[in-house]
């Protein structure tokens, strides 16, 4: 299934700090930094654990259809480094 | 995603608290190592006790530091440093601790592989024993490896190897990687500081403008595997930005906690000229870090002075503050190693003695310590006496 279609939480031992330019977010258990670069990709992150996939909580934030696949991307890319992982519904 | 400032653009500006910082928690140390950046070896009496350390690990929490590096001196051997260790690993504050291994016996490795939140650095600067002992002491190396021994039987994976890279080991990079690779550790590169003892031995081992180009090249070619904790953000001036943030972090991103407290904008950076407050004064650690007025001058935008004119200003940002300081050279000019040579060549007009040194002194007084294997107990009076060998360098 296509990555926005999906399910997803925050991953177990990672934290979240906002910052001006959206968040740092910190996995322990890997020991790696990620820096979410944009303060709406950060509600997204937010959001993921309350909604029933990545795109409808893209669209709770208000993402637009141009900006979707740029969206896509990050939470790919957020998923390859184990910051989030795919939650079961 | 764009934004319309670039993530750099962010840290140069400073962030409300630093990704992470160095922490050294004495200095004490029971070796002496030739080129050590803090000088230590001897504890200083105005060291934060336990509480004002727990004090501190509380502020990092409400500020939401995800890790501190603590290092010394050797911090292991704080009577209080594995409680430590614990109280901040329960507050959400993970640990990376730098050690010469001489603590890391069996039982401690294994009760180190019980714990997600502490990553142990092993400090190594030799590939072989004659390489590492010349600038760390007799019997420093096979205590590392031993020390590599236990944490690797004790089942730790990509715990760190750590090594400052000199005039004599940078054709060892190969080697390191090895022995790294045979212990399931991550090899870390950092660059040697003229900062404390390493400005003493600064002519003699830092690399040379050739084995520059090579730690370069091989760190293209391994960079994504090995860290450098942005050490080496000079040599992106021959042309491609290596791994990492690629800026200086002081006071910006990262900054230093010394044993008594005092808050330094880098690690490297030992000195008044760097010295921000301390964190016994009221408003802690967090006031420092948000207005003291030598931080807020960091984030202010920067000249490039000297090196504004150079077409490789962007890559460099005109190198590591804390080695133009303790070699003499301003702040605005050329990086001392600036792979121009621009900064070999403004050193030529600085006069012998004349680069400030820093008043933290903790060296001993005498010569070597004898390295026993089996350490004595340690004196919570003198932590000097009794312990077995290796200390820790530059993190």
């Amino acid at each position: 299934m296509p990555v926005l279609e999906r399910a997803w939480e925050l991953a177990p031992g990672v934290a979240v700090r906002p910052e001006p330019f959206g968040a740092l977010l910190y996995h322990f258990g890997t020991r790696r930094l990620s820096f979410v670069k944009d303060t709406q990709l950060l509600a997204v992150v937010e959001h993921l654990a309350d909604s029933p996939s990545a795109r409808a909580a893209c669209e709770a934030v208000g993402v637009d259809a141009t900006s979707m696949p740029s969206f896509e991307r990050a939470i790919a890319r957020l998923a390859e480094t184990q910051m989030i992982r795919e939650r079961h519904r | 995603m764009t934004t319309a400032t670039r993530l750099v653009d962010h840290f140069e500006r400073g962030l409300d608290a630093p990704i992470c910082l160095t922490w050294e928690l004495t200095y004490a140390c029971n070796l002496a190592c030739r080129h050590c950046l803090s000088s230590s070896g001897r504890r200083d009496p105005g060291e934060l006790h336990t509480r004002e350390a727990m004090a501190v690990i509380d502020e990092l929490e409400r500020m939401q530091v995800f890790y501190v590096n603590i290092g010394g001196g050797e911090p292991t051997i704080r009577p209080d440093f594995w409680e430590l260790l614990d109280y901040a690993t329960e507050h959400h504050v993970g640990v990376k601790f730098s050690t010469n291994g001489s603590r890391i016996t069996r039982e401690i490795a294994s009760r180190l592989s019980t714990n997600d939140y502490v990553d142990v650095q092993i400090s190594l600067d030799g590939a072989t024993p004659v390489v590492n002992d010349a600038v760390r002491g007799d019997g420093s190396y096979a205590t590392a490896i031993q020390a590599m021994e236990h944490l690797a039987e004790a089942g730790i994976r990509g715990f760190k190897l750590s090594v400052v890279c000199t005039s004599d080991n940078i054709r060892q990079l190969d080697e390191f990687d090895s022995i790294a690779t045979r212990y399931g550790a991550q090899l870390r590169l950092t660059r040697l500081r003229p900062s404390g003892r390493g400005a003493d031995v600064w002519e003699e081992l830092h690399p040379s403008a050739e084995q520059q180009r090579q730690l370069y090249h091989w760190l293209l070619e391994h960079g994504d595997r090995v860290l450098t904790g942005d050490s080496f953000f000079h040599l992106a001036a021959y042309g491609e930005a290596l791994p990492g943030l690629n800026l200086c972090g002081a006071g910006r991103v990262v900054c230093l906690i010394d044993p008594v407290g005092d808050v330094y904008a880098c690690p490297f950076a030992i000195h008044d000229a760097f010295r921000a407050g301390n964190v016994r004064e009221d408003g802690g650690f967090a006031r420092i870090w948000r207005d003291s007025e030598l931080f807020r001058s960091y984030r202010e935008p920067q000249s490039g002075g000297a090196c504004a004119s150079c077409g490789a200003y962007d890559k460099c940002r005109g190198g590591c503050m804390a080695a133009k300081f303790f070699t003499g050279l301003p702040l605005d000019g050329p990086d001392p190693e600036c792979v121009f040579g621009h900064g070999e060549r403004a050193l030529a007009a600085v006069e012998s003695g004349a680069a400030p040194r820093s008043s933290v002194d903790h060296s001993r007084r005498s010569v070597a310590v004898a390295i026993r294997k089996s350490p004595a107990r340690l004196c919570d009076e003198n932590p000097l006496v009794g312990v077995d060998a290796g200390a820790p360098a530059q993190p």
